[in-house]
């Protein structure tokens, strides 16, 4: 872990992603609609007490010294720094990429962050201003953040992304569909953005807050997987609760289990809510604990966030010089 | 692969303040025993930690005289509520020096710093807070308008949680209205001497408590002290059946809590990662010195497969260590006697047939410590599947259906615990039940809370701790001639 | 306490009368003079009672014991009043088996359904109380007004215990507000097969106030009766017998204590003693034998005065706490728990 690494190595490329052909016994899974939920419904349940207690538990590691900078420094290069706000202006994604590119001016051994996210039609300003500097730019799409449109309208702000620029897609899921149990109408979305993606990386965001149990977080995170999702993403950010350690939780063993299954490992990411480095890190440690090591890479592992960035540096700051900084002393985004 | 090392995370030792000679606790004043100086060790190092005067059998005369004065003269004429708010102080007490108490406990017993920071002081402190509002109220008990106290109580607790076996023996006795004589284990005497300083400056009053150290013999002496109205037990089953024999006929009224086979049944619908989480905590906490603990897990055939791979998967995780590391989970075997016995038992396991797995995990090259093991193929005739191993063993059986699986439960001398694992709410019910143990736990593990009475079916033992029926332990309930006005509240 | 009115009065079979040389006649049992017969049929009726053999209660049915033994009953004035079976070790062994089999449907019963046998023991009881009230008079030399206070006391413990059935959940029971985002009760359950050593003098209430305690939590009894007096013990199995009183729930044997003690005290598959009726060395004994299976051992600490209203100590003996916890709570992402 540290500068050498090649973290970003995926990060930003555009890489050809083949999915291979589900195996027998998950290929009967998506026949119709009622395989689907048949299979949906027979994953084991999840007793929210039990994994509450885990990642409490596992909130209380101590992280300190040289793995306290290294897990610093991972967060850093998994940050996909975020502004979606309608009031974004061309100049505000742009002060954004300025920080993705130099999140502290005042060490240049930071790492970078893992990409920008950003609205579908903000997607050309960052493209420009990230050209060659290897950050991914993400973008949200299938009107984001409700969903609640149609078809050809999700689709359609899909192509917009990618024409602009976009090298990741961060969708949401019809969480309406989901709730009314139909299934194979959210995999049938899943699996037609998936196609107008090709080999640009597909996030799906489940939205864990409206389907608010954690038995559901763990069918939509399988739906998801089955459909072709490369990352399974829990928030818009624009609901509380957002992301939480629990959820992740379920979503890490989630991933774990689709790859004892398949073989292929899908990435996760958490977003909105985590402010604090100290957040960032108790999600490392459920990540590395609860899915593996394998995951502890920003392809693999990415933060939703906007204000995180500041605090990591912060945290980076004071594990280099010895003390305690200020707000003062790191930019705004 | 990125590899994450955690760096270490110890506490810090010094808070401990640990002396390097410690005395009995007898009369309100720290003493020397004329049962010669004896050494305790840091099962983790192997080094020596401090040196503690025993009690000799004059030591244990002296002490239980000083109770019954204590009892005479200022217990039993104190009031409910004069003696609650002495255990509340104590209570306080344990608080306000918690992060101490919780080094001293690890450094003494070897267990993780983790658990005695955040399980025994802080239960330990909760045992003395209820019962100190219990003291006033003992009318509403259950047993009659006025119970009474029976006077000196003999108490010899275990090496697995010194002090939470400290607070859970001393703090309904003294709530009753008794007085004490304690005895704690010969490898773990630290963390109850503190205790003694803490009662001290609560101003317990002298002879409330009496603490005398040593080791079996003393203890037996203690039980069987004809100055003594009411003996308490934790500890192994064979001692308690001796402790039983030797009172029999005596008239002293005895509770023991005694060993555990417990099954943690997961059924095919369980929550399985929850589920394996409350497997590897029912055997895996405190090093599986417990004797609570979960030691033979009861799969569903269907599922077995799955269950183990999750599970071996999540052993594999759990770090093994330095007990003063804030990120261990599992600490040093507390002796090498007892290291000596997991390890033979284990080996008998591997001779009657059953396969063996241990966890990669590395294990520190100085210390008592065991890592995780894992028996599979196990049936109930093999002794890894009926002895008490006391160490952080699993034996895996399986069952098909639900009555197999309370007949394989059940079918044990122990009583202590179980665990049901499903999500089927009225099969939670009915297998609660169907157990013939004193505590269930249902999709969860090891939980203990004062409020909740503790204690064994059959050869685990009988009386409570904690809860109302922990008060009887310690009151005069035979009120065979009640009065038409009512008994019972 | 109200007097009852007397039914009337069943042919007796307790005594045996002078002139009458009664079939199958042991030798050497004596017949003394003119006895008095209290409740005899007169005059159209035969002037040969059929005399009643005493014989065990097992398993709902009255064998004899399995070693052929018997032993002379007398009466307060020395006369042959019967000759009691003379239970063996394997007597008592199966008797420990017929209570552990009735133990599971016993204690799965539900607690309104205990009550109503145990209701059901004292309407028999009160039945046949003339009956008992002879037994009395004539085995313990009762007066007859003492000995009618006396069956009227145990027809009224009976009813006392009927009572406790459905109260013992909510009396000794509890919900337990654990720190922490789980439900936790704590319940009683009976804590299995109870071998009752019934007091040597009281040979009525003394019995019934130590075997309706037992029982109407769910547990089964073996109970080895007064020796001395053990006639009214045989009967009440004739009342148990008639009252939907499950088979093997009470066992009643009758015979020597000491011999029968160590095995029932020792008997892996006995949960727990009550030593009410030995006292001295063999109490001391028995207790001892008991540690070695853990058994729960009660011993009065005074000689109970069986006469006033019963505390709650005999039901308390031999019920076990089992406390249960689930999880509870977070009902959604948002609420989380106590974390």
């Amino acid at each position: 872990m540290g500068p050498d690494t090649p973290a970003l190595a995926h990060g930003g490329a555009v890489t050809t992603v083949q999915r291979p052909a589900l195996p027998a016994h998950l290929a009967g899974a998506v026949a119709d609609e009622a395989a689907l939920r048949r299979f949906l419904h027979g994953l084991p349940g999840v007793d929210p007490v039990g994994v509450e207690a885990r990642a409490a538990a596992l909130g209380t590691r101590s992280i300190k010294k040289q793995s306290k900078l290294d897990a610093l420094d991972l967060a850093i290069s998994m940050v996909d720094l975020t502004t979606l706000e309608g009031a974004d202006t061309p100049g505000k994604v742009r002060s954004l990429c300025a920080k993705a590119r130099r999140p502290d001016p005042d060490d240049l051994s930071t790492p970078q962050v893992a990409a920008v996210c950003v609205y579908p039609d903000r997607v050309a300003v960052a493209a420009e201003e990230l050209a060659g500097t290897g950050i991914g730019i993400a973008s949200v799409a299938t009107a984001f953040p409700s969903g609640r449109s149609s078809m050809a309208i999700k689709l359609a702000d899909t192509r917009l992304a990618i024409e602009s620029g976009a090298t990741e897609v961060d969708m949401v899921i019809d969480r309406g569909a989901f709730l009314a149990g139909e299934y194979g109408r959210v995999y049938d979305e899943i699996a037609a953005v998936k196609a107008e993606c090709g080999a640009i990386r597909l996030k799906v965001i489940l939205e864990t807050g409206e389907l608010a149990t954690y038995d559901n977080v763990r069918r939509a995170s399988w739906l998801a997987m089955l459909a072709g999702a490369d990352f399974i993403k829990t928030s818009t950010g624009k609901i509380s609760p957002a992301a939480t350690l629990p959820v992740i939780h379920v979503m890490l063993q989630a991933v774990r289990d689709w790859r004892a299954a398949t073989g292929q490992q899908i990435a996760v990411k958490p977003a909105g809510g985590i402010r604090t480095a100290k957040d960032a890190i108790r999600f490392l440690v459920a990540v590395h604990e609860v899915a593996g090591p394998e995951w502890l890479d920003p392809f693999y592992f990415r933060f939703g966030a906007s204000s995180l960035l500041s605090d990591l540096i912060m945290q980076r700051r004071k594990q280099l010089s010895g003390h305690y900084w200020g707000p003062d002393y790191v930019t705004v985004a | 692969m990125p590899v994450w090392e955690y760096a270490p995370a110890p506490e810090s030792a010094a808070i401990g303040r640990i002396k390097s000679r410690y005395q009995m606790f007898v009369g309100g004043r720290f003493v020397d025993g004329r049962g010669g100086d004896v050494p305790t060790i840091n099962p983790a190092t192997e080094e020596e930690l401090a040196t503690v005067s025993w009690a000799s059998t004059d030591d244990v005369d002296d002490a239980v005289r000083a109770a019954r004065a204590a009892y005479d003269t200022v217990w039993s004429k104190m009031s409910g509520l004069d003696r609650g708010k002495y255990l509340f102080r104590i209570a306080r007490g344990i608080a306000e020096r918690a992060r101490e108490l919780a080094v001293v406990e690890t450094m003494d017993n070897g267990k993780p710093i983790k658990e005695s920071r955040d399980a025994d002081v802080p239960t330990a402190a909760a045992h003395f807070f209820y019962h100190a509002g219990w003291a006033d109220k003992l009318a509403h008990a259950g047993f009659g308008p006025h119970p009474k106290s029976l006077g000196v109580a003999g108490q010899v607790i275990p090496w697995n949680f010194p002090l939470l076996m400290a607070a859970w023996k001393i703090a309904p006795a003294l709530a009753a209205g008794n007085t004490v004589v304690i005895k704690p284990a010969e490898s773990t005497p630290l963390s109850i001497l503190v205790l003694a300083e803490i009662m001290a400056d609560a101003g317990l009053p002298d002879g409330v408590v009496n603490i005398v150290t040593g080791a079996g013999d003393i203890g037996s002496y203690l039980v069987n002290h004809p100055g003594v109205d009411k003996v308490a037990f934790t500890g192994s089953t064979a001692v308690g059946k001796k402790i039983q024999t030797a009172l029999a006929g005596t008239g002293k009224k005895v509770t023991l809590e005694l060993g555990g086979k417990a099954a943690n049944i997961v059924f095919d619908d369980a929550p399985v990662d929850q589920a394996v989480e409350g497997i590897v905590n029912g055997v895996y906490f405190n090093q599986g010195h417990v004797c609570c603990a979960g030691t033979r897990l009861l799969v569903q055939e269907s599922v077995a497969d799955e269950v183990i791979g999750k599970l071996q998967d999540r052993i594999a995780t759990l770090r093994l260590g330095d007990p003063m590391d804030k990120n261990t989970d599992i600490g040093a075997i507390n002796s090498a006697q007892q290291l000596s016995k997991i390890t033979e038992l284990s080996a008998v396991g591997d001779e009657e047939g059953a396969q063996r797995w241990t966890s990669p995990c590395p294990v520190p090259d100085k210390g008592f410590f065991f890592p995780p093991t894992v028996f599979t193929n196990v049936s109930q005739s093999m002794r890894i599947a009926r002895e008490e191993i006391f160490g952080p063993v699993l034996s895996v059986l399986t069952f098909r259906t639900p009555d197999e699986a309370v007949a394989k439960a059940n079918n044990t001398p122990y009583g202590l615990s179980a665990g049901i694992w499903t999500e089927k709410g009225s099969r939670i019910l009915g297998m609660a039940a169907a157990m013939r143990a004193g505590v269930v736990w249902a999709n969860t593990f090891n939980r203990f809370d004062p409020t909740a009475a503790f204690g064994g079916y059959k050869e685990s033992g009988f009386g409570r701790e904690g809860g109302r029926s922990g008060l009887a332990a310690y009151l005069d309930t035979d009120d065979e001639t009640g009065s038409d006005e009512g008994t019972a509240a | 306490m109200a007097p009852r009115t007397t039914s009337k009065p069943a042919p007796a079979a307790a005594t045996r009368a002078k002139a009458a040389p009664a079939k199958g006649t042991v030798a050497g049992s004596a017949t003394s003079g003119n006895d008095v017969t209290p409740g005899r049929a007169t005059s159209t009726a035969s002037p040969v009672p059929v005399l009643k053999t005493y014989k065990l209660f097992i398993g709902g049915k009255f064998p004899r014991s399995e070693s052929g033994r018997t032993y002379p009953v007398r009466g307060a004035s020395g006369q042959f009043l019967a000759n009691a079976a003379q239970a063996s070790r394997k007597d008592a062994r199966d008797a420990v088996v017929a209570a552990r089999k009735a133990f599971g449907p016993w204690s799965a019963a539900t607690a309104y359904n205990r009550g109503q046998v145990v209701y059901r023991i004292a309407e028999m009881l009160q039945g046949r109380c003339a009956e008992f009230v002879e037994l009395l008079v004539a085995g313990e030399g009762a007066k007859p007004k003492a000995a009618a206070a006396t069956v009227d006391a145990a027809i009224d413990r009976l009813v006392h215990y009927a009572g406790w059935t459905d109260k013992i959940a909510a009396v000794f029971g509890s919900s337990n507000p654990v720190a922490g985002p789980f439900f936790s009760f704590s319940t009683p359950e009976p804590t299995g097969v109870v071998a009752a050593f019934a007091p040597q003098q009281d040979s009525l209430l003394g019995l019934v106030s130590v075997i309706a305690p037992i029982v109407c939590s769910g547990n089964t009894a073996v109970v080895v009766a007064s020796q001395a007096f053990p006639l009214p013990a045989v009967t009440l199995s004739e009342v148990l017998a008639t009252s939907d009183v499950p088979g093997g729930v009470v066992n009643i044997l009758t015979g020597d204590a000491a011999e029968m003690g160590t095995h029932l005290a020792a008997h892996a598959d006995v949960n727990a003693l009550d030593l009410t009726g030995v006292d001295g060395d063999l109490r001391t004994a028995l207790a001892r034998d008991a540690a070695g299976t853990v058994k729960r051992v009660y011993v009065p600490k005074q000689q109970p005065d069986f006469t006033r209203t019963p505390g709650t100590a005999r039901l308390r003996a031999f019920l076990e706490t089992k406390t249960v916890w689930h999880p509870t709570g977070a009902v959604s992402l948002a609420g989380g728990s106590s974390y």
